[in-house]
């Protein structure tokens, strides 16, 4: 498959990074200043890829759904960033992080662009410091670490419960210094609704202004994709409320290819749904698998006295507990990656031991280390986790254990994109969650952080010089090219034709529809037969949201209808394409669970003869199938395993 | 639970807006303030008519986005939470709410409860940063940092700039989060490099928005859904006048 070229240096693993960097094309900085650079999104990928490339001269144009660059959603990553320092001396290197994710990513993930981000994590903490990020800090002055899933050293920097808030904060600091130094220039409260491609390549984007309606054309040499994950397809998750998957979806129809859309992360540790009513869920964040012990009753009539409320968690017996991940998976027990943690979760409560009102819940309990560490300890390292915990359920986590259960959190499949981090579309390069790279079938804790500032900061410089260093005899765009126009005239049709379905149904009924499909067939655990009903349903519903929507109000007005609107009816594509993704992976593998292709003991069982590939899938066309092309992995630098935790 | 609501309903900025009052049933006890708001939308786009705009977007306290003046308190009746995370036990069945935008001239409406923080983003243009550059910089344990100055700046950086501050200052002052964002960096050896310059950047910057002066009545660091101190305007303050100084000694 020609179109598909990884374009992986020469050499062997460790050179590879600095092979490309010895070779890459670079732009003189008279030349920087006639080149245009777009950034959609302004989370850590986003913010730190704007504010690199103005620092290194380019002309930015920086985009936000939201009120400001700082508010977007990598801010709500709680518990930290991994690094390979080997600060605690625990054994930890380069080599061990590259292993520790291509392992937890379940042997999915391309072997260079993991090693290179293992590489540059250690500049990430550097970089951050300086800025004046206040991570955690021993007495002597120094850093602090912890440990996260899928680790046996600390690796983890981190700053109390909100290091993403404290990155991106210094990303958007980053960011605001060179907004105003005149170097880029920021759109608020922007919309991404189209890509624009002029001879087939990416040249611009149109976005709409969602405080007047306006729809605008912006032109530059390139374009940067940072625009997250797609978990909200399934109305229910952790995400934003705003997060959305229409900049990449947008692009994957003019061209882009999708890969492993199926791969979706399913956090262990979020608050239980409650109610219909329910608009987002909120994650605990793993941190807490430190030092909390997930249980459920050992006994099925105390897990049913529980749920009719006949009985508290703390009436039942240390004997009587059943501290299944420590039974299942003694060698990390309580901190066994996320997709395992899930399912073990999952396999507890179908079984009849969950706990709650609904039974879809299991015990977080810190008994054991407040009795260990002290409950001034335990309040410094989670307070303000057991406080979010408390507001939300009433609850208090120091006294009575808390309970989670698994959420849609992450999306490691995305755009596919070669070493340089470019799409197949040329000119068109993708960042962080968006793009497919580096987490595989399942993205360890604290790794999302460190993929989103690696490809922003010390990534796309780079790569991105060896792009332009041929585009430098290109005048600017105007905009007013056909090219802009037409795709322009695309996109006010497309909203008109949404405005003028006048129906019956709002956006957030038929979205909390298709959250229902996506839970029930394409969620924690997946058949053939569920996946091929999800497909017929979801176009079901796609035709229903075509004939019955109904959005009030006009175009030319701040109109969130509308907004949610163009979102899901992307999300109701989108859906689709998952289902196919994962009736075609058959076999199970990270947040992939086939329930055909399970061993004897229910663990995850991979097929690395038919399946070691990344799936990309090219649009076709409204109502025609896909096409999907293969790029097989090679590993020759690792060897490849049953993954195993016990 | 069954409230009534009275909401300030504004079709655009330049628009004239009012009080409108509107009537929810049902309402869950454990369902947040947002969620009760969404069954209200979900009733009016029924009935046909415009739903009530509002800011929200990450719902768990953190992304700064939400605002509202309920009851006459930013963020409403609890404290040290943001509006995503008041929930509808803090209310009693049967009460009548009163939810405004937040009301300060640097903030204009945009529609109905949404207004333009755009102004605090200037602030942090204007010096709220180290001018460092990605790449080249020292290694992170090179530079130790005492234990309790680090923590004094996390407790500073915690600020998600949702601007309660503004709105419940009787002056709307930016002191706390000026104040905030200087006191992070005034505790940080990376930031005392440009200590001086930055408070005095983002200070004029302050001034020249249209904010108003502090008259030290402490409602900011009441109604802060990160519970920040008002020592740090305390700190911002020294910092301001030492920078004067500074720069007095410097002309002389």
């Amino acid at each position: 498959m020609t179109k598909l070229d990884a374009k992986i240096p020469e050499g062997p693993l460790t050179e590879k990074w600095t092979n490309y960097i010895d070779k890459q094309k670079l732009v003189n900085p008279a030349n920087k200043r006639k080149l245009d650079i777009i950034v959609v999104g302004t989370g850590l990928a986003g913010a730190s890829a704007a504010a690199s490339f103005a620092e290194l001269g380019y002309k930015v144009k920086a985009f936000c759904y939201q009120d400001s660059p700082r508010r977007a959603h990598s801010i709500a990553a709680q518990g930290g960033i991994n690094a390979a320092k080997n600060y605690p001396n625990d054994g930890d290197n380069i080599y061990r992080l590259f292993y520790d994710t291509i392992k937890g990513g379940d042997y999915r993930a391309r072997e260079a662009n993991v090693y290179r981000l293992a590489q540059v994590s250690n500049n990430i903490i550097d970089q951050c410091v300086a800025q004046g990020v206040p991570f955690a800090r021993e007495y002597g002055g120094l850093l602090d670490n912890r440990s996260f899933g899928g680790a046996q050293v600390s690796r983890t920097f981190y700053a109390r419960g909100q290091t993403g808030q404290q990155l991106l904060l210094g990303a958007y600091s980053a960011l605001a210094r060179q907004i105003g130094k005149g170097n880029v220039k920021m759109y608020t409260r922007r919309d991404m609704l189209d890509l624009v491609l002029v001879d087939g390549r990416a040249r611009g984007i149109i976005t709409r202004n969602l405080v007047n309606g306006e729809i605008e054309r912006h032109a530059a040499h390139t374009v940067v994709l940072a625009t997250g994950g797609y978990g909200n397809v399934f109305f229910l998750s952790t995400n934003a409320m705003g997060s959305n998957v229409t900049p990449v979806w947008a692009a994957y129809k003019k061209g882009a290819f999708f890969s492993n859309p199926c791969f979706v992360q399913i956090h262990p540790t979020c608050i239980p749904v409650h109610g219909d009513f329910q608009s987002k869920l909120t994650l605990m964040s793993e941190s807490l698998r430190n030092d909390g012990r997930i249980w459920v009753p050992k006994k099925l009539e105390d897990a049913e006295k529980i749920r009719k409320g006949q009985m508290k968690a703390k009436e039942i017996k240390e004997e009587d507990r059943d501290y299944y991940l420590e039974r299942r998976y003694p060698a990390f027990g309580n901190l066994v990656p996320r997709d395992v943690a899930s399912r073990a979760a999952k396999e507890r409560c179908d079984a009849g031991y969950g706990v709650g009102t609904t039974g879809l819940a299991v015990y977080l309990d810190f008994s054991e280390a407040i009795g260990r560490l002290g409950k001034n300890v335990v309040e410094a390292r989670y307070g303000n986790l057991f406080q979010m915990y408390e507001k939300i359920v009433d609850d208090n986590p120091y006294e009575t254990p808390m309970m989670i259960y698994p959420a849609i959190h992450y999306t490691m499949g995305g755009l596919w994109v070669d070493y340089e981090l470019m799409s197949n579309v040329n000119g068109l390069y993708v960042l962080g969650e968006a793009n497919f790279s580096d987490h595989g079938a399942n993205r360890l804790g604290a790794s999302a952080l460190m993929q989103g500032l690696a490809d922003g900061y010390f990534v796309i410089p780079n790569t991105i010089a060896n792009y332009l260093s041929d585009q430098i005899h290109v005048p600017r765009f105007t905009g007013n090219e056909p090219e802009f126009v037409q795709t322009a005239k695309e996109v006010q049709d497309r909203l008109d034709r949404l405005m003028n379905v006048k129906g019956n149904q709002s956006v957030d009924s038929i979205h909390k529809r298709l959250g229902h499909i996506m839970w029930d067939y394409v969620g924690m655990a997946r058949t053939a037969e569920g996946l091929k009903k999800a497909i017929s349903e979801i176009q079901t519903l796609r035709k229903e949201f075509w004939s019955d929507l109904k959005i009030p109000g006009n175009q030319n007005e701040y109109n969130p209808e509308l907004e949610k609107a163009h979102r899901v009816a992307d999300f109701l594509e989108l859906g689709e394409l998952m289902a196919r993704d994962a009736l075609i992976r058959e076999e199970s593998c990270g947040g992939h669970f086939r329930e055909e292709y399970q061993t004897e003991g229910g663990e995850a069982l991979r097929n690395d003869k038919d399946f070691m590939f990344v799936s990309a899938w090219e649009y076709k066309g409204e109502d025609q199938e896909p096409v999907l092309h293969k790029e097989s992995l090679k590993y020759e630098f690792i060897e490849v395993k049953v993954r195993n935790y016990k | 639970m069954d409230l009534t609501l009275k909401i300030w309903r504004q079709a655009n900025s330049q628009a004239k807006g009012k009080m409108v009052e509107y009537k929810v049933s049902n309402v869950s006890p454990d369902s947040s303030f947002f969620e009760m708001l969404d069954v209200l939308n979900q009733n009016l786009i029924e009935k046909g008519e415009d739903p009530v705009a509002f800011d929200h977007d990450c719902r768990e306290g953190i992304c700064g986005t939400c605002s509202l003046y309920i009851n006459g308190r930013a963020h409403g009746p609890d404290s040290g939470i943001t509006t995503c995370q008041l929930h509808m036990r803090k209310f009693k069945d049967g009460d009548t709410i009163y939810i405004e935008p937040w009301r300060a001239k640097p903030f204009p409406i945009i529609k109905d409860l949404i207004v333009n923080r755009g102004a605090f983003d200037e602030i942090i243009q204007a010096g709220g940063f180290v001018s460092v550059n990605t790449g080249g910089v020292p290694d992170a344990n090179a530079i130790p940092i005492p234990k309790p100055d680090a923590d004094l700046a996390m407790d500073a950086a915690a600020c998600i700039g949702c601007g309660a501050c503004v709105a419940t200052c009787k002056n709307a002052s930016a002191m706390l989060f000026v104040a905030a964002k200087v006191s992070q960096f005034a505790h940080l050896p990376q930031g005392k490099v440009e200590a001086s310059i930055r408070v005095q950047r983002m200070v004029a910057k302050m001034d020249e928005l249209g904010f108003g002066n502090c008259s030290n009545t402490y409602a900011c660091e009441a109604e802060c859904p990160k519970e920040i101190s008002v020592s740090h305007i305390a700190k911002m303050n020294r910092e301001f006048l030492f920078a004067k100084v500074a720069a007095q000694a410097n002309e002389k």
